[in-house]
């Protein structure tokens, strides 16, 4: 109940926030400019629009995430509105789980909203509605709600820009972690090996999230592959979440 | 009678700057808040009155001491739900309506939405600000804040009210509605704890005061003991006679027209004073002993500390 009314409050501040608009239009502008893109290329016109509408989605949900969640909790502390929440009888976990949510739940309807133009535009070049693209789409979401915890993580912390630079490290690694992976392969066994292994252990792969191009192509995906996305993609975000409320809990406010 | 608040040898020491420079808040304060009464909590500023309200509430961690509400430890969020707390600032979201406000804090205290909405309309008529129910916060004015910052401190019908300067912002009209309402805390058994600068107000409605100075208490009491009615000295204005005839008698304070203020210290002057005017034909227009107030004792005690 209390974690809801937190998540409420933070879905009604977000929604003011135009910075999400400005996003949310670039983001269409890119599905629809899909199109355009997809005429001036050699190749499968609608495997274009879908591989630059999905990209849009990811890209410009991941900027979202980041550019609000950063300042979730520090706009709190800095307004000092988060002295009447707190004197409240208010788990300061409750506190940060609602702000999470409700940055979850904003997300939620733009990637929807999002994901409405981008079929709309895939149905007009193929007359169907291909549901499969969903699954992608899902995923990205699934990627989009780790960077949120992450965001509120920083933004316990510290202020919006360090926040967003961090947050937008922990994507990029995220997202190249996975070439570790290579070397591990490559590496003979040992301390070295067992090093690297470790960092890749601890580091985000994002890439886990990533089943744009299988979608776009029709390749086949074993179930397993899409469980274990999903467990790695919940277990990470608890973690986070976890060292969030953490950090939240010793911080004092003066 | 139970104790609402008991705070035994709290300590805080900040640690500030890049490099971080210690500074200790509070020295080991200890002082006690009885059921049922009202409780003024003064010092200059920066002495620690915040500081200390803010460790009641779980804001900030003290060192070092222990702090109860109605006998359980400030830790738990449970501790918190008797409680009713207006901060010094009133800082709430700008974009709620004053309805949308009450209703998200009723929220917070977990309370059922069809028992909040009489209690959400009550409490805007209790603090004035039925007509401005349904306008955005903000395009309040600080004093239509702070009466709002009430009201949401009293959506779950407090045991405990903790007021951080609740009279600052307001026009007199205003502090007097807000005194009044205090009072009615304590008709209605509740127990409140307040700070303000606004001495006379404190003296007018509380029961018992701590004064904190460089974060320790150098004087906690109830008021009648703390206060003596003593007269200090008696004021007098005459007309129709130069300062210089009080010579001796009385300290000139300050001359209007022909009238002439005038401090007499020693009770026994009084009459001379009087004898004074009376055989040089003059006036008197007021007489009146002034006795030990609470900012006498604040103002001694805060210089002499």
């Amino acid at each position: 109940m209390k974690i809801w009314a937190i998540a409420g409050i933070t879905f009604k501040e977000a929604k003011r926030d135009r910075i999400l608009y400005l996003l949310f239009f670039f983001a269409a502008l890119g599905i629809v400019a899909s199109r355009a893109l997809a005429v001036l290329t050699v190749g499968d016109r609608v495997k274009i629009i879908k591989d630059v509408g999905l990209a849009s989605i990811s890209v410009f949900g991941v900027l979202m995430a980041i550019l609000i969640g950063t300042g979730l909790v520090y706009k709190e502390i800095d307004k000092k509105t988060i002295f009447t929440l707190l004197a409240k009888p208010l788990h300061r976990a409750e506190f940060i789980l609602g702000k999470f949510l409700g940055l979850v739940l904003t997300l939620f309807v733009m990637t929807l909203a999002m994901s409405l133009i981008f079929l709309a535009i895939v149905y007009a070049h193929t007359l169907k509605i291909e549901g499969v693209l969903l699954v992608a789409v899902g995923y990205i979401f699934l990627e989009l709600v780790l960077i949120t915890a992450v965001a509120v993580l920083f933004s316990s912390f510290s202020t919006p820009i360090l926040s967003s630079l961090f947050a937008l490290a922990f994507y990029l690694i995220g997202h190249l972690s996975w070439g570790l992976e290579l070397i591990i392969k490559k590496m003979r066994p040992g301390a070295g090996k067992a090093l690297v292994r470790a960092l890749y252990t601890f580091l985000p792969d994002l890439e886990n999230f990533n089943f744009k191009t299988e979608v776009v192509h029709g390749l086949p995906i074993p179930p397993g592959i899409y469980v274990s996305a999903f467990l790695y993609g919940v277990c990470y975000t608890a973690f986070i979440l976890g060292l969030a409320v953490l950090v939240f809990r010793r911080r004092d406010f003066i | 009678m139970a104790d609402a608040i008991r705070i035994d040898k709290l300590q805080k020491t900040f640690r500030l700057g890049f490099i971080p420079k210690t500074r200790p808040i509070l020295k080991g304060i200890s002082f006690s808040v009885r059921e049922g009464e009202i409780f003024g909590y003064l010092g200059p500023n920066g002495a620690g009155k915040t500081t200390t309200i803010k460790c009641l509430l779980g804001l900030i961690h003290p060192d070092a001491g222990t702090i109860e509400i109605f006998g359980r430890s400030h830790l738990s969020p449970r501790s918190r739900e008797p409680l009713g707390f207006l901060p010094e600032n009133p800082y709430f979201y700008d974009y709620l309506t004053a309805r949308e406000f009450l209703a998200f804090t009723a929220d917070l205290f977990g309370l059922a939405r069809k028992e909040t909405g009489g209690r959400i309309a009550r409490l805007l008529k209790l603090v004035g600000l039925e007509r401005a129910a349904d306008l955005p916060l903000r395009k309040f004015s600080r004093g239509m804040l702070q009466r709002a910052g009430l009201a949401q401190a009293l959506i779950n019908d407090p045991k405990l009210v903790i007021l951080d300067e609740p009279l600052g912002g307001m026009d007199p009209l205003g502090r007097k509605e807000i005194r009044d309402i205090i009072v009615r805390f304590k008709d209605e058994g509740k127990t409140v704890f307040f700070t303000s600068h606004i001495l006379q107000d404190i003296e007018m409605i509380c029961d018992r005061v701590a004064i904190i100075v460089g974060g320790r208490i150098v004087k906690e009491g109830a008021l009648r003991d703390l206060v003596s009615e003593r007269v200090l000295f008696t004021e007098a204005t005459v007309s129709g006679l130069f300062p210089d005839a009080f010579r001796g008698l009385a300290e000139s304070v300050s001359v209007q027209g022909d009238r002439v203020l005038l401090r007499i210290f020693e009770e026994s002057k009084v009459g001379e004073v009087l004898d004074l005017v009376r055989a040089h034909k003059g006036r008197l227009v007021s007489l009146s002993p002034r006795t030990e107030t609470l900012e006498d004792i604040f103002v001694e005690t805060v210089t002499r500390t």
